[in-house]
Formats: structure tokens, C-alpha cells, sequence
């Protein structure tokens, strides 16, 4: 009854493409969008901001970035972590050489520097598919993790071979370093999530979308019909590491405060890789619900049993999340492969003709 | 012969020839030294038992399989081995046997995906969307919207190609070929699983994508009684080798023809 | 040019000037690569008769000695506690067969190689809820598995190899030569390989997936714990075995996904590599190469060779 498209026509094409085309979609994100700009940074505290709302942001650019290669391309890759590695000491590199250039230029650039690496690495996907692409993939995600311990000018000579960040400012207000506050960092994340989500919407709606899915459903014909494989996929890996880049600069920068190699490890690369199974394949929506169950869960465990009486200790709570995620992927898998996204989509199909059963 | 009724068609020079051609996969030989021509503007059909090479031949047009011996030239230009990319940009387009649909896409972005090859608005233009880039999609989207009204699939533009039944699927995969605005068509058994109705409708749009958009069509398929009615010329292939080569009438009438498809011992 | 020097002359001059230190490296990097044959043999074997990538090979070798050590500490004696580890792992094939395979029985391989995924980190939440996450010492006195180690002195020094690394070698042989004869001359084993060639052909003779599926499972179980037993005695049972069992991927590619003797001779050359490159080339750049040579060496072959040595060649239809 209130999700109603009746009445909607369009009257040209432009309209019809529209990424969301529904108003009802479009008041949502609006609505969406105010909560999270004007409600949150006013209501929340700094718990809720550092411990739920940063890290899920930061971790559904990740997602989005590794979406865009695997969801949309169809190139399963598992070297996430490394790729935002790349992406924070490229930064921490750039800031400390440059200590006068604003900070979120930093942030920005070193995702370009993590395109280049991960386009690299993305060129055995000419002669290779499938899980044995993973495997090759496998070999940037070691190789970059023992160039961040065993390269030591990256983490500036730092005996502990840890990188820490300094503090920087942004118009006068600290935005980095352990004096910055929440809010400010909330809102320096989210202002860089949104744009870098409206910029993936944009893609994967339009030619380049369509090349990327082409070559993820059926490449052989995608590449009778003109399209070039081996440029469409280095551009999903360059793309895609882009946006691990500037997530991994965010998480040390604007999250972390610091960081050890083992940050960027397979199990992040895993982690991530999770998130999108789970949130669901080729869709964006499904990266952030995807970042938000795997994240938010262990949180949950760790905060509500004790409110019911049931104290858990944090390493148990750890176990647990495991456990469910794992039981979790196997679920979807079987249930819904398409994943979360796919379960609110049908949700919405519900709310179409609801109150009526079809 | 032509279907009583339809507008001829003039047939021009030839478009396409293949010379000697040889392809083997390790020591099965898919087509031997097999050269034949494809006219401009002409129905051309590849006929032959299971197994005598049609699908081989087509691919190799195409540029997905590479002769070990042989020549193609297309519109002029001679070459020994067509790459997928150039007989793409040259105007060539294909179905498949087994609809080689993009599964996870509705069948209005498979039609969009075949004018890739046409849209060139970059990278850039594309992250932000509003402005040149959406002109273009438009703009293509326009042409699109014919084929969709010429093919009659305009219900089924949002559905996901999956859930589609297989006669639709079908003309979703002609649409996205002919948005690649093809000069030449390659068809390879269009009415596969199709029943007496379908087949008709398909024959039809063959024959107007041959009459409106004047484009030259190469056509694998089984069913006698449609290749005498749509076809100008017929290529019979057996065990890799052509043994006919002519119009409907004649090929009909050739004693090895017959003798293949009966399955005479030679 | 001293660079040049040190890359390309050096190591071999050091592996010619002390042998014993040479056969000495050699010998490790078998024993390791062993080990890496034994979980690529788990794969090969799930592979084999599934088409499934059971990327969980690695947490159940992890499981598997978990179980063992940890029955063992709750006070049960060493052999009942294998017998009763054994069973465990007949218990987890049947349950990973019901509850995964099942459902997902004419997915995309893509999904169900995701849904090893799922295994894996069920696996180690459970592993670590019931065990406790930190490292245990593996039962190897108890099972009666040599100590200490024999020494020679040749090629000019002292070369020593650990006795529980040459009963590993005999136990992991036998262990590959009653694999090979299964397959070969039983029953059972025909039935395995009938299903590796095409399922609905063997469905068609009458053959049960579902068993075939629980006993392949179970045969990998197998080699698991025999894999976690000698992993462990050699270094402490614990969860960074998991990460070390990601190098039987690159195993798999050298040897070919469906060969057995491809497994093994995969591993051995991974192992032997790794350690050699490591050993002799490892300081020239900071050490700590092991983590990347194997993957570095599956990246050449899938360009050049995917198939791996021994794998089958392959073709895309249109």
C-alpha cells in the first residue's frame, strides 16, 4: 500500500534509467542520508561512532571495492587485505614525505598507487579463471604482506615495524592522530564512503557495468561481441583495488591511529571476502548489509549477553562469531545465493503488493 | 529460394569467402580445406549431419577458433586467422546453439550490451553519470527500444534473461546481435527446441532482419523445410568436408547430400 | 656486478663448499613438502570424487589433531583416543555431506568451493570453543612415534635427520601405497573413481553418491589426522597451521588437481624449492621468503602450464 510505483510513468529514458527510479526509494535515501549526516554524529557517543559506524563504513568501501571485482567481474580475488595495505602505507608514505599536503588528498591518492599494484596482480587473469585465479591471487596477498615487514622503508625505519599516525589538520581542526575527534573522523569517513559509493553506482549502471557483468556471466561471448577481455578486467582489478586502497589508508588513518602488517593479512582478505558472499554478489547494497552482519555481529555477542545474564568471555565471543559466520555462508549459500541483498529485494517485492499476499 | 510473398532482395558481391580452410583439435579434424563465399545480402545456410563441422565453421568466422590452414577475407581484406575483436568491430555478429545469454542481467541490459562496441564515452564520464555519459546511454537506448518493438519483447525488458523461457531467450540473443548493427549474422540453429509456432515467428524475423536491415545472414539449422523456404544458397558439410554447394533446389537433389543424411556407409 | 655475483654464483658455491649443510636443507624441505603432500592428497581425493575444492582440507588436519591431543588430555589413553579421533572424523565427513553437499548438489563449483569457506570458519570457531585456542603439544610419546634423531657424519660434516621425520616419510608411503591400491583393486575404489569421471553416469550404474561422498570425506579425514599427527609432533598443534595449508594450493596446481602421484611429487618439489630458495637466496633480500615462493611458483605454471605436471588439459567449448 505504501510502496506503490502506480501512478509513476516515465516519460523518457533518462527517467527510466534512473538508478532509483521509485520515489518511495528515493525519499528512503534521503531519509537515509539525513539520519546518517545530521542524527548520528549529534545523538551518537563516541562509542558508537568508533566502534560500529567508522569500521562499518570503512569496511563497506572494502566490501564495495571487492564487490566491483568479484560480484560484478566474476575475478575472485583473495587479496583484499594486501590491496588495502597498499593503500595505508602508500599513504602513511605520502604524508610523511609530504607532511603539508592536506591529509584527505593523501587518502585519495594512495588509492591510485593501490589501482597500479592491483592491476599488476590482476594480469594473469588474461590467461587464468575461476579458483585458480584465487590462487594467483594468493600470491600477491603473501608477497605484499612480506614487503610490508621486510621492506622497511615503508614503516620509516620503525623498529617495531609498526606504522603510527601522525597528527594532521584539516582547516584547523585535527583530523588524524590520537587528539582527533570522533566526530570529526565520522564525518571525514562517511563524506568519502558516500561519494565513493555514488561514484561505483554510477559505474556499474552504465557501459562498464554491463562489460564487467558480460564478461562474469559468459566471457567468451562478451568477447565476440567486441569487448576486450584482458582491459575490462585489469580495469575491474585497478578499480576495485582503488577502493580497497583508500579503505585500508582510512582504516589506519582515520580508525586504527596505527598499524602492523598483520592487519593486512589473508584472514582480512577472508573477512571481506565474507561480507560479500553473504551481503550479496554484484550488488551494492548488499556490500554494506554484508559489512554490517559480519562486523556488528561479534559486537552484539559481546554486548547483549551480559545484559541477559549470560556473561561471555571475549575470546569465546570470537569462537562464536566464527561459528556462526561460517554456519551463516553455508546457510545463504544454500538458501539464498544471491544473499542479503537479494532477501531485501524480495522484501520490498512483499511490500509492493502488501496487503496482499501476491 | 525465397518464401512466396517476400520483397527480393538484391545480392551483391561476395562479403565473405573462406579458402582451403583446415581445423583440427589434436588429432580430430573438425573442417577440411572447406572454401565457400557469402554473398551480400543473401540468406546463406550451413547444413549437414551432427558432427560435420557447421558450429567449428562458424566459430572460426567468428574468431574464436583459429585455422591451422586456410584464408578468410572479409569485406576485401584477407587474413589467416579472424580475431574475435576485429570480427567484432568488422561487423560481424552471432547466436548461439546454446543461448549464450549474460545470465545475471535483464534482457534490456543484454540488448544494451551489445552496443558496448558503440558507446565510448570513458571512463570518467561514466563515474559521474549525469552529463555526456547519460546522453549516450540514451541515445543508444533509443536504438535498443527498436529491436526490442521489432523483436515484440517489450514486456519482458526487466526480467532477468534466466527466467525467461527458451523461445524468448532466443530472440533476446538475436536482439543483442543485431545491436551490434552487424553487416554480417551468424545464426548457428536459431530454432533449436522451438515449436511449430515459434519457429515461425523466428523465420520471420530472420527474413525481416534480412529484408529491412538489408543484413547478410549465415544460418546453421536442421529443419529441412526452413532452409528451402528462407534460404538463397546452401553449404552442405559431412564429416569436416563440403560435399554440396548451391541453391535449395540443387542441393536437395544431390545424391550425396541425400546419401549423408541417410547415413550411407562411405 | 657483485650483485650479479651473489645471485647467480654464490648460493651454488655454498651449496658445493658444504654439502652436509645442502643435504641437510634438502632433507627439511622434503620432510615439509611431505607434509604439503599429504593435505594436497586430502584435496586431490574430495576432488576427485566430487569436483569440489574443499578448502577446508587445511582446518580439518588442524581438527583432526585437536581432537586427538585434546580426548587425550581429558584422560583417555593414547589409542583409544586415536580410535575415538578416527571416529570424529567419520562423524564430520557424514555431517559435511548432509548438511553442505546435499543442499548444494547441482551448484556452480564456484559455490560450493565458497561453501568450504563456510566449513573452514565454522570449523575453527568450534575447534577453538571446545579446545581452547592456544597451542597444544601433540601426543607423540604416547603413540609410540620415535624421538631424538640419527646423525651422520658426511660429505664432509654432519648431516641429522629426526627420527619421527623418517617414520613420517614410512607411515605417509604406506599410507599413499594402500590410497593407490584402494583405488585400484577394490570395490569401493572403482566406485570412486566412477563418480570422478561423470556423476549421473555412475548414478545410472547404481552407484550412490552419497556414500561415495561420506567415504570420500572420511578418507580425506584420514589423512588429516595422520597429517595433523606429524604437523603437530614437529610443531605444536595449533591454528597457524590453517595459513601453512593454503601452500597445498600451490601443490595442486604444480601437480594437477586430480592426480595422486601429482600431489606427491607437487608437494615434494614445493617443499624442497621453498626451502632451497629460503636457505640460499632468502638473506639476499630479508628472509622470510617461505611465505610467498610457493605461490610465486603456482603463479609461473598457471601462466604457462595451468594443467600443472601431470593435470588434464583445458578446453573451452563454445
Amino acid at each position: 500500500m505504501l510502496y506503490r510505483e502506480a501512478g509513476q510513468f516515465k516519460t523518457s529514458y533518462a527517467s527510466d534509467q534512473a538508478v532509483f527510479p521509485i520515489l518511495q526509494d528515493r525519499i528512503g535515501i534521503f531519509i537515509i542520508l539525513a539520519i546518517v549526516f545530521v542524527v548520528i554524529p549529534m545523538a551518537g557517543n563516541d562509542f558508537i561512532l568508533n566502534a560500529v559506524m567508522i569500521p562499518f563504513l570503512i569496511f563497506s568501501l572494502a566490501a564495495i571495492g571487492l564487490n566491483l571485482l568479484t560480484g560484478y567481474t566474476g575475478q575472485l580475488s583473495l587479496g583484499t587485505g594486501a590491496f588495502m595495505g597498499v593503500g595505508a602505507y602508500a599513504c602513511y608514505k605520502l604524508t610523511t614525505i609530504f607532511p603539508d599536503v592536506n591529509i584527505i588528498v593523501w587518502v585519495i591518492a594512495s588509492g591510485f598507487f593501490s589501482a597500479a599494484v592491483g592491476a599488476v596482480f590482476g594480469l594473469p587473469s588474461l590467461r587464468i579463471k575461476g579458483f585458480y585465479l584465487a590462487i594467483a591471487t594468493l600470491a600477491a596477498q603473501f608477497f605484499l604482506e612480506w614487503c610490508f615487514t621486510r621492506i622497511p622503508w615503508l614503516y620509516n625505519y620503525n623498529v617495531s615495524a609498526a606504522i603510527e599516525v601522525p597528527q594532521r589538520q584539516l582547516f584547523g581542526i585535527i583530523v588524524t592522530g590520537p587528539r582527533a575527534s570522533a566526530e570529526t573522523r565520522y564525518l571525514i569517513v562517511l563524506t568519502i564512503v558516500v561519494a565513493m559509493t555514488w561514484m561505483a553506482s554510477n559505474i556499474v549502471h552504465g557501459r562498464i557495468g554491463r562489460m564487467w557483468m558480460a564478461v562474469r556471466d559468459m566471457d567468451i561471448a562478451a568477447e565476440l561481441m567486441g569487448i576486450r577481455l584482458l582491459p575490462t578486467k585489469l580495469l575491474a582489478f585497478a578499480v576495485s583495488s582503488f577502493y580497497c586502497g583508500v579503505s585500508g589508508a582510512m582504516m589506519v588513518f582515520l580508525w586504527y591511529g596505527g598499524a602492523e602488517s598483520t592487519v593486512f593479512n589473508i584472514n582480512q582478505s577472508f573477512t571481506i571476502l565474507f561480507m560479500i558472499i553473504i551481503g550479496g554478489l554484484g550488488s551494492l547494497l548488499g556490500s554494506f548489509l554484508g559489512a554490517a552482519l559480519i562486523y556488528i555481529l561479534p559486537i552484539i555477542l559481546r554486548f547483549v549477553p551480559p545484559e541477559l545474564g549470560v556473561p561471555l568471555h571475549a575470546a569465546t565471543v570470537e569462537h562464536i562469531s566464527f561459528m556462526v559466520v561460517g554456519a551463516l555462508i553455508v546457510f545463504f549459500l544454500i538458501a539464498e545465493p544471491a544473499g542479503l541483498a537479494r532477501l531485501w529485494q524480495i522484501g520490498k517485492q512483499k511490500l509492493r503488493v502488501w496487503p496482499f499476499p501476491y | 529460394m525465397r518464401a512466396p510473398g517476400g520483397p527480393e532482395v538484391a545480392v551483391g558481391d561476395v562479403l565473405l569467402s573462406v579458402e582451403d580452410v583446415s581445423l583440427a583439435f589434436g588429432g580430430v579434424k573438425a573442417v577440411s580445406d572447406i572454401s565457400f563465399d557469402i554473398r551480400k545480402g543473401e540468406i546463406r545456410a550451413i547444413i549437414g549431419p551432427n558432427g560435420a563441422g557447421k558450429t567449428s565453421m562458424l566459430n572460426i568466422i567468428n574468431g574464436f577458433y583459429q585455422p591451422q590452414q586456410g584464408r578468410i577475407t572479409f569485406k576485401g581484406e584477407t587474413r589467416s586467422k579472424m580475431r574475435p575483436h576485429d570480427a567484432a568491430y568488422g561487423g560481424i555478429a552471432r547466436t548461439f546453439q546454446n543461448v549464450a545469454l549474460f545470465r545475471g542481467m535483464t534482457a534490456l541490459d543484454n540488448i544494451m550490451a551489445g552496443r558496448t562496441l558503440k558507446m565510448h564515452k570513458n571512463f570518467f564520464w561514466q563515474l559521474l553519470r549525469y552529463g555526456p555519459a547519460m546522453r549516450e546511454e540514451v541515445e543508444h537506448r533509443r536504438f535498443v527500444e527498436e529491436i526490442i518493438d521489432f523483436l515484440k519483447i517489450q514486456e519482458i525488458r526487466r526480467v532477468p534473461v534466466g527466467r525467461l523461457p527458451y523461445g524468448l531467450q532466443k530472440r533476446v540473443e538475436l536482439g543483442r546481435a543485431l545491436a551490434m548493427e552487424p553487416e554480417l549474422l551468424l545464426l548457428d540453429e536459431p530454432m533449436a527446441g522451438m515449436n511449430l509456432e515459434e519457429k515461425e515467428d523466428m523465420s520471420r524475423f530472420v527474413l525481416d532482419v534480412n529484408n529491412y536491415y538489408g543484413t547478410t545472414i549465415a544460418l546453421i539449422e536442421h529443419d529441412m523445410g526452413v532452409v528451402m523456404d528462407l534460404s538463397d544458397r546452401v553449404v552442405v558439410l559431412d564429416h569436416g568436408i563440403k560435399i554440396a554447394d548451391g541453391t535449395p533446389d540443387e542441393v536437395k537433389r544431390n545424391q550425396a547430400v541425400i546419401d549423408a543424411y541417410l547415413g550411407v556407409a562411405h | 656486478m657483485g650483485a650479479l655475483y651473489n645471485i647467480l654464483i654464490d648460493p651454488f658455491v655454498q651449496m658445493g663448499t658444504a654439502p652436509d649443510l645442502f643435504v641437510q636443507t634438502l632433507w627439511e624441505g622434503l620432510v615439509g613438502g611431505m607434509l604439503y603432500a599429504l593435505i594436497a592428497l586430502g584435496f586431490v581425493l574430495i576432488f576427485k570424487a566430487s569436483g569440489v575444492f574443499n578448502f577446508a582440507q587445511g582446518i580439518m588436519v588442524v581438527f583432526a589433531a585437536l581432537t586427538l591431543v585434546g580426548l587425550h588430555s581429558a584422560g583417555v589413553p593414547a589409542f583409544v583416543a586415536l580410535a575415538l579421533a578416527i571416529v570424529v572424523m567419520f562423524v564430520l565427513a557424514w555431517m559435511v555431506e548432509r548438511v553442505v553437499l546435499r543442499p548444494l548438489v547441482n551448484q556452480p563449483d564456484i559455490i560450493l568451493f565458497m561453501a568450504t569457506f563456510g566449513i573452514t570458519y565454522f570449523l575453527i570457531g568450534f575447534g577453538e570453543f571446545v579446545f581452547g585456542g592456544d597451542p597444544k603439544v601433540m601426543i607423540t610419546e604416547d603413540l609410540y612415534l620415535p624421538k631424538g634423531s640419527i646423525t651422520y657424519k658426511a660429505l664432509g660434516g654432519t648431516v641429522s635427520l629426526q627420527k619421527l621425520d623418517i617414520a613420517a616419510a614410512i607411515i605417509a608411503s604406506i599410507m599413499v601405497a594402500g590410497l593407490a591400491v584402494f583405488f585400484s583393486k577394490t570395490r569401493i575404489g572403482r566406485a570412486l573413481r566412477a563418480v570422478a569421471d561423470s556423476h549421473s553416469a555412475a548414478l545410472s550404474v547404481g552407484i550412490s553418491l552419497e556414500q561415495i561422498w561420506v567415504i570420500v570425506w572420511f578418507a580425506a579425514g584420514l589423512v588429516a589426522l595422520v597429517t595433523g599427527i606429524f604437523w603437530g609432533a614437529r610443531s605444536d598443534v595449533s591454528f597457524a597451521l590453517d595459513v601453512i595449508a593454503l601452500k597445498a594450493l600451490p601443490v595442486l596446481i604444480l601437480g594437477g588437481f586430480t592426480s595422486i602421484p601429482g600431489a606427491i611429487v607437487g608437494g615434494l618439489i614445493i617443499g624442497v624449492g621453498e626451502k632451497l630458495w629460503e636457505f640460499y637466496w632468502g638473506p639476499l633480500i630479508g628472509g622470510g621468503t617461505d611465505a610467498w615462493f610457493a605461490y610465486v611458483i603456482a603463479l609461473v605454471f598457471l601462466l604457462f602450464r595451468p594443467q600443472g605436471l601431470f593435470g588434464e588439459k583445458i578446453i573451452e567449448r563454445v
